[in-house]
């Protein structure tokens, strides 16, 4: 057990330093390609946040990115209209995010699947919404000049409590409870497990995330407007999470990785790399809707050698 | 000084006052009516809102809402009988007034006629998009198949975006504009206004027709209820799904052209918001239920043009989600809906 | 222990169980059989919270169950199989089991997340205990493997385990038996006998196997159309005209 967690740990370690060397040290990888890089790692933040509460829990929700709005916009109003230091802002932003999870999650999450959905993106419009009416946070120009506080160190550090927090609560009593709704919501009920008590959790850690995410993008694209947190940007979260495999924690890390970078690639192409995009979603839904790695993890440890017990490892698939 | 809503709901209140003190239901329930009628006229008149402008805002509404009528119509028979939310749906609209605009302005076609080209249009695409993207899924879980549909929404915006450009185009003028005055200039509408009007009741009639009175409709009415049971009693269930696609595709693709001669543009992104807000509609309504869906496309409208006409255009949106949230919540099967419980 | 006064279940119109009174007592295997419709499973459901019945009352060791939701039955004492099975299909064998008794053994999420020492002894005594329960059931060895992939009626057998993790007073069971050829339906048949017995778990059976209804259980009740149409011990229901004549044609 011991080898396996300290082979994680220097992994882990190796891509910190590695990047950190690759990018600010020497210059080998420019400013371009490190705004995708932090865009990739504040994706995974949001990928992983959102397959918590679609992934596992089998709640659709459309409107994730109202979640990294408020996030954004409160950590924005903390750092600069407040004085606040940058952690304890990003994790008011979050905290904020999640209740607002918290008060959208009451009402909407005893519906339905495709109600659900509905009532979740009209929450997310509403959001949005309302924060271009709000003068305080700047109305339809938004804020800018939000001081770039999110360092490669920072992120990375939250992208890392975040892989851990969520992959814990996964691997546990909770997670496994959670999953349950997914996969048989009224056996679930039955066996003891209070739904309605669980798909509120999920929504709302998936809403802290999601807040969390938002506060760190805010304080590095420096600029945030209702226009960056629309339905769009819900919708480009979702297909992360599709495409890495619903209930994969590894796929969401991948998938929001490659989908960053691919978006990036065809940036240039305008509309018609959203018709690619497009395609490309409609063809994976035909052909292989579990996504990359459907409900598998990556196991580092079985790559290199290492045997678990048994067939620990297999405890996930 | 009050808000409007404030003196709105104290209005509410009055009636209801009114109500108890002319208690006698014998005495004129026309004295009462006609009591309430001067009441609110004096409401507003006091208000300094003329009535004139109430009433254009309500006609505006209902022009508006007949547009989202005839969208929500195709929402609700493809959410019937496939239990999907055809998110490509608004999308479809834009194809019909595209091919209505193209029919126009470039085919030179009479009206009507570049009316049922759009429909042939609308009906073909629709037919395609099942056939497609959505049949190969019937069996796959809910997730994956709204996905798809979120997917062919976009595919569609972004397709119209390269192939149509991104520019509003300017939809002809091939009905020209007529104002009418009604009772002593009370109420102004124009001929356009009037057309949709027309047209969506025309249209509406024909489709209680068709779902109520033909063998088809039957198929329909049938597969919605129990597509296993259908397929068994010898109902093409495959053909009676293309058939309310293209149903509905036709009826988006009228409203396509008639928001096209309105607002004399059409661009590739002209279906989004009113194709969302159709939705809302419908859900209003009742998804899955006809009337359900011509109830709230009239709802919705009327509350719309009064939110953007008294309150703020701000707010429109909004105000239009707020009140899915609020049927969601209150009844989610919809004003006219009717609750289902899970077998389990 | 159960009680159900004049409960009835109307659907839109139709009753699908009317003017029900069924009671069990304490350490009884009784048994509840109907042709297909009869509304058994309309019973069941309603006695774990699934359905909130129209009329009348179901009480449950002096405690009322309408309306009471579905989980916080669970924490008076019943557990319930399913008619088709529900299995959390994405899950182990093992975690299935585990899953039934969170809501009576847990650690919190904190200990969770941070991973504190709580989360690893509980955890082991969670899978010592589940592991226990699968041995009785002799589905240990396959633990770790995903429920789904189980046979069909070693799946059947997985739902009874994980019912019983959910320690409950009162078992229902729902046609345990269906799709088993003769020799598994005798292995049930003890296995069922031997949880009341051994483990003194009241059980209310909904079976259309009338071996096995009429084998392991002590008293029968009999619906058609949603109505008790008779109830006594086996030997008597199999002589009574009244049933013979609602399973027309069915060996008894």
């Amino acid at each position: 057990m011991k080898k396996k967690n300290i082979t994680t740990i220097l992994i882990i370690l190796a891509i910190y330093i590695g990047v950190f060397l690759l990018t600010d040290v020497t210059g080998i990888i420019g400013p371009y390609y490190q705004v995708n890089i932090f865009l990739a790692g504040i994706n995974i933040i949001l990928a992983l946040s959102l397959n918590l509460i679609v992934g596992f829990t089998g709640q659709l929700a459309l409107g994730h990115a109202g979640f990294m709005a408020v996030g954004a916009y409160v950590s924005a109003v903390c750092t600069m209209k407040l004085g606040i230091p940058f952690i304890p802002a990003v994790v008011v932003g979050a905290l904020a995010a999640m209740l607002i999870g918290l008060v959208i999650g009451l009402p909407t999450l005893r519906l339905r699947g495709d109600y659900l959905a509905i009532a979740t993106l009209g929450f997310g419009e509403i959001i949005r919404g309302l924060v271009v009416n709000i003068e305080y946070v700047g109305g339809a120009a938004g804020i800018n000049g939000i001081p770039k506080k999110t360092t490669w160190t920072m992120l990375f550090l939250f992208v890392i409590i975040t892989i851990a927090v969520i992959k814990n609560f996964i691997n546990s009593s909770h997670g496994k409870m959670c999953v349950s709704i997914r996969d048989n919501e009224v056996a679930a009920e039955i066996m003891g497990v209070n739904t309605t008590y669980y798909k509120t959790v999920a929504f709302s850690l998936g809403a802290f995330f999601a807040g969390l995410g938002g506060a760190l993008y805010a304080h590095y694209f420096f600029l945030i407007q209702p226009t960056t947190f629309t339905f769009a940007r819900s919708f480009d979260i979702l297909v992360m999470v599709v495409l890495g495999g619903l209930g994969s924690i590894t796929g969401s890390i991948l998938a929001a990785i490659g989908v960053t970078f691919l978006n990036a690639v065809l940036v240039d192409f305008g509309a018609i790399r959203m018709v690619i995009y497009a395609l490309l979603l409609i063809l994976v839904m035909i052909f292989r809707p579990q996504g990359l790695m459907g409900t598998k993890e990556f196991n580092l440890q079985s790559l290199l050698g290492f045997k678990g017990r048994g067939g620990k490892n297999a405890k996930n698939n | 000084m009050q808000s409007v809503w404030e003196q709105f709901i104290g209005l509410l209140f009055f009636y209801v006052d009114m109500d108890k003190s002319t208690n006698r239901t014998c005495i004129n329930i026309g004295f009462q009516v006609k009591l309430k009628v001067m009441i609110f006229k004096s409401f507003i008149v006091e208000r300094g809102i003329s009535l004139e402008t109430f009433l254009a805002q309500v006609i505006n509404g209902l022009s508006l809402g007949s547009i989202y009528a005839l969208i929500a119509l195709g929402y609700t028979m493809v959410y019937g009988i496939i239990q999907l939310i055809n998110f490509a749906h608004g999308d479809v609209l834009m194809i019909g007034a595209f091919a209505g605009y193209f029919a126009v302005a470039i085919l030179k076609m009479p009206f009507w006629f570049a009316m049922l080209f759009a429909m042939l249009i609308s009906g073909l695409a629709g037919y395609l998009i099942e056939r497609l993207a959505y049949r190969p899924l019937r069996k796959s879980a809910r997730l994956t198949v709204l996905i798809t549909a979120i997917g062919v929404s976009l595919l569609l915006e972004n397709g119209g975006l390269v192939v149509l450009g991104a520019d509003y185009k300017a939809f002809p003028l091939a009905i020209v504009k007529k104002s009418y005055l009604l009772f002593d200039g009370v109420i102004t509408i124009t001929n356009h206004q009037l057309l949709i009007f027309g047209v969506t009741i025309a249209m509406m009639v024909l489709l209680q027709y068709i779902v109520n009175y033909t063998k088809i409709g039957k198929a329909m009415r049938a597969v919605s209820y129990d597509k296993e049971a259908a397929a068994l009693m010898g109902i093409n269930v495959d053909g009676i799904i293309s058939t309310t696609f293209v149903i509905g595709s036709m009826l988006a693709a009228v409203a396509g052209v008639l928001l096209g001669l309105y607002y004399q543009t059409v661009h590739p992104l002209m279906g989004l918001m009113p194709g969302l807000k159709a939705f809302v509609a419908a859900v209003l309504g009742g998804i899955g239920i006809i009337p359900g869906a011509m109830l709230g496309g009239f709802l919705l409208g009327i509350v719309e043009a009064l939110v953007s006409g008294y309150w703020s255009t701000n707010f429109r949106d909004p105000v239009v989600f707020g009140l899915l949230i609020l049927i969601l919540i209150i009844k989610p099967a919809g004003l006219l809906g009717k609750h289902m419980k899970e077998k389990v | 222990m159960l009680k159900t006064t004049n409960v009835s279940m109307i659907f839109g119109g139709l009753a699908a169980v009317s003017h029900l009174n069924l009671e069990i007592k304490k350490g009884e295997l009784v048994g509840l059989i109907g042709p297909n419709g009869a509304g058994k499973t309309t019973v069941f459901n309603f006695l774990t919270g699934v359905y909130v019945p129209t009329e009348g009352d179901v009480e449950f060791n002096n405690k009322r169950l309408n309306g009471v939701k579905p989980n916080k039955i669970t924490s008076y004492g019943i557990a319930r199989t399913f008619q088709n099975i529900r299995l959390f299909a994405s899950m182990s064998v093992l975690d299935n089991v585990k899953l039934a008794s969170y809501w009576h053994d847990n650690y919190s999420m904190l200990d969770a997340i941070l991973r504190l020492p709580r989360y690893g002894k509980m955890e082991q005594e969670m899978d010592k205990k589940a592991l226990q329960l699968l041995e009785i059931f002799g589905l240990a060895d396959k633990a770790e493997m995903k429920a789904t992939s189980l046979p069909y009626g070693e799946q059947r057998r997985l739902e009874i385990v994980r019912a019983m993790a959910a320690n409950p007073e009162l078992l229902l069971l729902d046609e345990p038996a269906a799709g088993m050829n003769p020799q598994e339906t005798q292995e049930l048949m003890a296995l069922i006998g031997r949880i009341n017995k051994e483990f003194g778990l009241t059980i209310l059976l909904i079976e259309h196997d009338m071996s096995l209804v009429m084998g392991v259980c002590e008293r029968i009740y009999v619906l058609e159309y949603g109505k008790t149409i008779a109830e006594g011990t086996p030997e008597e229901i199999k002589n009574n005209p009244r049933v013979i004549e609602a399973y027309l044609g069915e060996e008894a």
